[in-house]
């Protein structure tokens, strides 16, 4: 299938910046296209198969690029300009399934308990309270607010237990930003976010950051936190079936619990996005 | 002691394991392996010339290899002597083997993992048949090992010749190599995850 136009509009990070330091046409896979990326005396291009150069941007610590002549708009996180705050950018993970999935997953509080036990949450409270979900008509994104959730050890800063408050953002089909009560500052959100790069229909790599506030972690301690909880998510990812995203409502029954995860499948639908979906009759 | 430790390495896995079953105390310095490549660095090479985790500082000297670090911790910190089964010499030669086979096991499997987590630039076709070879091997070992009533890989107790196998064995499925027609290793990795002070690491699939 050929990427849909709302998949095809977007941007795509591909990766960090270092991960193409004096790269001479590396290759690189989006949407079922072979790519190649090269750094001419630090201006990274990006070509595809035919040697036609794409559109390219770097932001949030990543390069970016599209297939689109006439992409949307990148979205704004004005929290990357914030001073003080620390970016660590984990590197690119290979998952075998939809990136759609991987998003759906990262809004999905109750597998906390289960997943990340004694981390992000707790196997005596598995309960997730309700929480509001509205969609920024300007922007075209959805957000869950007023989340909270028990957590163990929320963050590496954190020294304990804690009530977080979780905010959640989708401001693009494959991206997806959360917002953390900061363990050490008041009123400032910790940010951990997904941007994912959709390899095929069916298997992604997820380029994931966090921007937060610690004094007392280094880098790479952030960083292994990171990575740690993301191979949590990564095996229950690849032992999803099917691979790609079920749209259907007769395949899988919604929760109270997946208010978050009805409005991105009701976003992903008007949107009319189809590539990365599974069809109904296709697995019968 | 200081474990220089990468939170999704198995062969760190192996080291962090023992520290544990040893109940010893040490510290972590964690190395930026994925996405920095900090083991390639100049400074992690006057420490391992090698480039490679994990290594273990103890008394003022680096020890390099998973394999050499669990005999060093083994031999010097386990009062009982059964890990690393210096007393029983008709024991001890299976144990290095089994150490031999290990590393086999990071050759395929851990490969297998490393292009399809971290997307590393390898033959993984080859990588995945060669890790189901070995298993093969290690599967119709622990069932006749069971047939004699040994529950682990060198007799009635684990030494670290399971630890040094276990890690690439059981995160398998992390390098799309299923354990599904492994029914002993299977029934091995039940054995193994329910040792006193042992601790889980992602990616691994208990069979239950």
């Amino acid at each position: 299938m050929t990427p849909d136009t709302f998949t095809r509009s977007q941007w795509y990070a591909i990766g960090r910046l270092p991960d193409f330091e004096g790269a001479e046409a590396k290759p690189v896979r989006l949407l079922s296209q072979d790519l190649t990326v090269s750094d001419a005396a630090g201006v990274l291009s990006v070509n595809d198969a035919d040697g036609r150069s794409l559109l390219t941007q770097i932001r949030y610590g990543h390069l970016w690029t599209t297939l689109s002549d006439t992409p949307r708009p990148l979205y704004d996180v004005p929290e990357f300009d914030e001073p003080d705050r620390r970016l660590v950018t984990a590197g690119g993970v290979g998952v075998r399934c939809s990136g759609l999935r991987c998003v759906e997953n990262f809004l999905d509080m109750a597998h906390f308990p289960f997943v990340h036990t004694d981390i992000l949450g707790v196997e005596e409270h598995p309960s997730v309270e309700s929480y509001d979900v509205s969609m920024d008509a300007e922007k075209d994104e959805i957000w869950a607010t007023k989340c909270k959730f028990f957590q163990p050890m929320a963050s590496a800063a954190a020294s304990g237990g804690q009530m977080t408050e979780y905010k959640y953002r989708v401001p693009h089909p494959y991206s997806t930003i959360l917002y953390k009560t900061c363990p050490i500052r008041e009123d400032v959100w910790d940010l951990v976010g997904l941007f994912i790069q959709p390899v095929e229909e069916d298997e992604c790599i997820v380029h994931s950051f966090i921007l937060v506030f610690d004094e007392e972690n280094t880098d790479t301690g952030l960083l292994h936190f990171q990575q740690n909880i993301f191979l949590q998510d990564r095996m229950i990812l690849e032992n999803q079936v099917p691979r790609k995203l079920p749209l259907d409502p007769r395949w899988e029954l919604p929760t109270r619990a997946d208010a978050s995860s009805i409005a991105y499948r009701r976003w992903l639908k008007a949107n009319e996005l189809q590539w990365g979906v599974a069809l109904f009759n296709e697995a019968a | 002691m200081k474990l220089f430790d990468y939170v999704l390495s198995g062969n760190c896995y192996k080291i962090r394991l023992l520290l544990d079953f040893l109940e010893l105390s040490h510290e972590k310095q964690a190395v930026d392996f994925f996405p920095g490549r900090e083991h390639k660095s100049d400074a992690f090479l006057q420490i391992n010339p090698l480039g490679q985790i994990p290594v273990l500082e103890d008394d003022g000297a680096y020890i390099r290899d998973a394999q050499a670090i669990l005999v060093h911790l083994a031999s010097r910190y386990d009062p009982t002597g059964t890990w690393w089964p210096v007393n029983d010499p008709s024991q001890l030669g299976r144990v290095a083997q089994w150490l031999a086979f290990a590393d086999s096991i990071t050759s395929t499997a851990s490969a297998a993992r490393l292009h399809d987590v971290l997307g590393y630039d390898l033959d993984v076709a080859q990588a995945r048949a060669g890790a189901h070879k070995l298993f093969r091997v290690l599967d119709d070992h622990l069932a006749n090992q069971e047939l004699q009533g040994f529950n682990w890989i060198a007799g009635s107790r684990p030494t670290v010749a399971d630890i040094a196998c276990f890690p690439y064995v059981a995160l398998a499925g992390d390098g799309g190599i299923e354990l599904f027609y492994y029914p002993a290793i299977q029934r091995w990795i039940r054995r193994f995850v329910n040792l006193p002070r042992f601790k889980l690491m992602p990616g691994i699939n208990i069979f239950d």
